[in-house]
């Protein structure tokens, strides 16, 4: 029976040892008694492959500036980050400092994870941020998080693919018509080259319902689940197997799509402008336009921010980084010249740097893409439903429920959690 | 396995030690236990102590645990998920179980014949078991690919279409009990050899000069005598059938479809995906709780089968 008790305690004894290990980071953070200096730990998903060197780059120039802070960086993979993060504040390891996106920010703030970081800066200078992106992580009108970063979601293109099959190149004003019928010569079956990637999921869903006209949740009440919603659940779902892969052929490759774009077998995918500098070599053409609308243009926005735990010993620290991290000059051109998302930076001027790279050329559909954008809904139980919505329509694009079906099921599901 | 015994029954007559000996009798067995009693306290006795207590509140892992009594075991007992995920367990169990028992039983008596090389085919029967979860989930996974993989490649060659395996709801179960049944083969051959020599050879022999065919002397002789072993492997096979875990967690992470939401996977999720770690608590000590009534009934009725001859 001991193996069934280790499984009646599993979920608890990460956090018991968490616990009994606290002592270890406790030391850690503290000040040792020579030389004065604070160690300030800071956790990330968004640096970690490609942009690691970019972000020592800022610390060690926020070192320079602050020199008797230490910032230890460390990284782990989205996908695994916030169960990390959980974790850690549950044992009360929780790093000093360390990333959030918007859609999570909401239920860190409302734990009371987060410090109150204008209370802690006592500085309210906030001129360098753009208003819109700092309102995005207040709570409670409380300031617990600084926007450090955004990027939005554009169709990216295989400029051969399109020379090569006479199809004339996306623009601006293309819809979603456009892009199918484009998709459809494009896809070349026997060569295995697809015309189009677009991720059957919750993030794609709820943008794509925008851009068809609809609404995710009103009043408390999902409403989805409209001609608007099977719309684009349609746009969506109809792909899979005709201008792209079916979920057995991608057999659960990670990056997939990634590979395929950059194999030169992709034609058209819809991805975030942080792919742009793992293709700086690939060996063919390439551009980027908005996103292709229905009944309207909306594009999809990330906002990344940098928070300070509650229970973190050096508040003043922890704000002085964050704010270095989010909106000092280095931080801001670090990011622009290596293609690491936008900084959320209130200065035109230093934006305008990121129009500055030839490579995609229409570089400027990125700031067009934020006249119009799509913002997740978000609610307290926002995994829950992320899972809920993508699961059923990953039914309806198997084949295995029709579309209304999914929508009807993934409503009452979601309904369920706002409860 | 301790419900199976019952404690050694003192001596009738203890033998009188004066007590300074006694108190070195007990510091020494004390010494003894000590290298397991501490971590038994520590990494499962506490924990477990822990859970429960974290069952009977509300807590997302973040915020302070918050009282909800048994608010959380009423409605994992009334929730559809949980009644799907032991519904899924059970599947797994139903075709693991006698697969791995007949794959192992094939095995130990092929293996307890005199041939050539037969401790390297022991051994290599075994290598599966010794090797970590994740490597051979992975390597299933990758065997089984649909579109990829090596065994729908060899069913293309005899002209027919290979399923979808783990991307499909229908295979994804069968997918993992092959798996699984696959890498404990190795265990329970190696208890079923063990019991198979330990039957004395003048039985078949005798049965043999009486007459009985091979299949009478594997039905009468070999198999009950085989019983305490067969009592062990099935006792041990459910259990681990009902936490079965780690290769669910590699190949489908429950999916497609929650076809493979088994129970400790929905406590993994409940845990750490959704924040509702005192649910996921609850839902353990539900599944010790089935485990504890299933493996009592296995002890109560093993009376009636096994064989201790």
């Amino acid at each position: 029976m001991a193996g069934s008790a280790r499984v009646a305690a599993a979920t608890l004894i990460t956090a018991l040892l968490a616990t009994a290990c606290s002592q270890g980071s406790a030391t850690r953070t503290e000040e040792p008694a020579a030389g004065g200096k604070v160690t300030l730990r800071y956790f990330t998903f968004s640096a970690a492959p490609d942009h690691v060197k970019d972000l020592d780059t800022i610390v060690a120039a926020f070192e320079k500036e602050n020199p008797t802070v230490d910032v230890q960086v460390e990284t782990a993979p989205y996908d695994q980050y916030f169960t990390k993060l959980q974790t850690s504040i549950a044992g009360q390891t929780a790093p000093d400092t360390f990333e959030l996106n918007y859609e999570n920010f909401v239920t860190y703030a409302g734990a009371g994870s987060l410090l109150d970081l204008g209370a802690a800066g006592g500085d309210t200078d906030t001129s360098g941020y753009a208003t819109e992106s700092l309102n995005a992580f207040k709570h409670d009108g409380k300031q617990f998080a600084l926007p450090a970063s955004f990027s939005t979601v554009v169709l990216l293109y295989n400029k051969d693919l399109f020379e090569k099959a006479g199809v004339p190149l996306p623009t601006a004003d293309w819809t979603w018509a456009d892009e199918q019928a484009a998709a459809e010569k494009l896809t070349d079956k026997g060569a295995k080259v697809y015309g189009d990637f677009q991720p059957v999921t919750f993030f794609e869903f709820y943008k794509a319902l925008k851009q068809a006209g609809g609404e995710f949740m009103s009043g408390g009440k999902s409403t989805f689940n409209s001609p608007q919603g099977v719309k684009a659940a349609k746009w969506l779902v109809d792909k899979v197997g005709k201008t792209m892969p079916t979920e057995a052929e991608i057999g659960g490759t990670a990056d997939f799509d990634t590979n395929l774009f950059k194999s030169g077998k992709l034609a058209m995918w819809h991805n975030g402008i942080w792919q742009f500098a793992g293709l700086k070599d690939v060996p063919f053409e390439w551009d980027v336009v908005v996103e292709p609308g229905d009944s309207q243009k909306a594009s999809a926005v990330f906002h990344n921010s940098v928070a300070a735990s509650a229970t973190t010993k050096h508040p003043r620290e922890a704000y002085a980084w964050a704010k270095f991290l989010s909106s000092s000059n280095v931080a801001a051109t670090t990011r622009i010249a290596s293609s690491w998302e936008l900084p959320p930076v209130s200065d035109q001027a230093v934006l305008q740097g990121y129009l500055k790279d030839p490579v995609p050329a229409n570089r400027q559909a990125v700031f067009d893409s934020l006249k119009s954008i799509a913002l997740p809904p978000v609610i307290a139980r926002q995994q829950e439903m992320q899972d809920a919505v993508t699961q059923e329509l990953t039914e309806a694009a198997a084949g295995r429920k029709s579309v209304e079906e999914a929508l009807t099921e993934a409503a009452s599901k979601v309904d369920a959690l706002l409860g | 396995m301790t419900l199976t015994e019952t404690p050694p029954k003192a001596p009738a007559r203890q033998p009188v030690r004066p007590p300074r000996k006694r108190l070195r009798y007990a510091l020494t067995v004390a010494v003894f236990l000590l290298p397991s009693a501490v971590p038994l306290l520590l990494f499962t006795l506490i924990p477990m102590a822990g859970s429960l207590w974290t069952s009977l509140h509300e807590w997302n892992l973040i915020t302070p645990m918050k009282w909800v009594g048994l608010d959380n075991y009423a409605r994992l007992l009334a929730s559809e998920e949980t009644r799907a995920a032991f519904g899924h367990t059970l599947y797994f169990i139903a075709g693991y179980l006698p697969l791995v028992y007949a794959g192992g039983l094939g095995l130990a008596m092929l293996l307890n014949r005199a041939m050539r090389g037969r401790d390297v085919f022991r051994a290599i029967y075994f290598l599966p078991v010794v090797t970590s979860w994740v490597v051979v989930a992975l390597l299933w996974k990758w065997l089984l690919n649909p579109a990829s993989g090596i065994v729908n490649w060899a069913i293309g060659l005899i002209g027919l279409e290979g399923p979808g395996w783990w991307t499909d709801p229908g295979w994804a179960m069968p997918s993992i009990i092959l798996a699984s049944a696959w890498k404990d083969l190795g265990f329970v051959m190696i208890i079923l050899l063990a019991g198979l020599q330990a039957i004395p050879k003048e039985y078949v022999e005798a049965a043999r000069v009486d007459g009985a065919n091979a299949w009478q002397r594997f039905r009468r002789i070999t198999l009950p005598l085989l019983s305490p072993s067969t009592f062990f492997v099935v006792v041990i096979s459910l259990i681990n059938g009902f936490q079965v875990f780690d290769q669910v967690h590699v190949m489908t992470g429950g999916g497609p479809a929650g076809a493979t939401q088994v129970v400790v996977e929905q406590v993994y999720n409940l845990t750490f995906k959704y924040g509702r770690a005192g649910e996921a608590s609850a839902l353990s000590w539900l599944l010790f709780a089935v485990v504890l009534v299933v493996t009592l009934i296995q002890v109560r009725g093993q009376r009636r089968w096994v064989n201790y001859g």
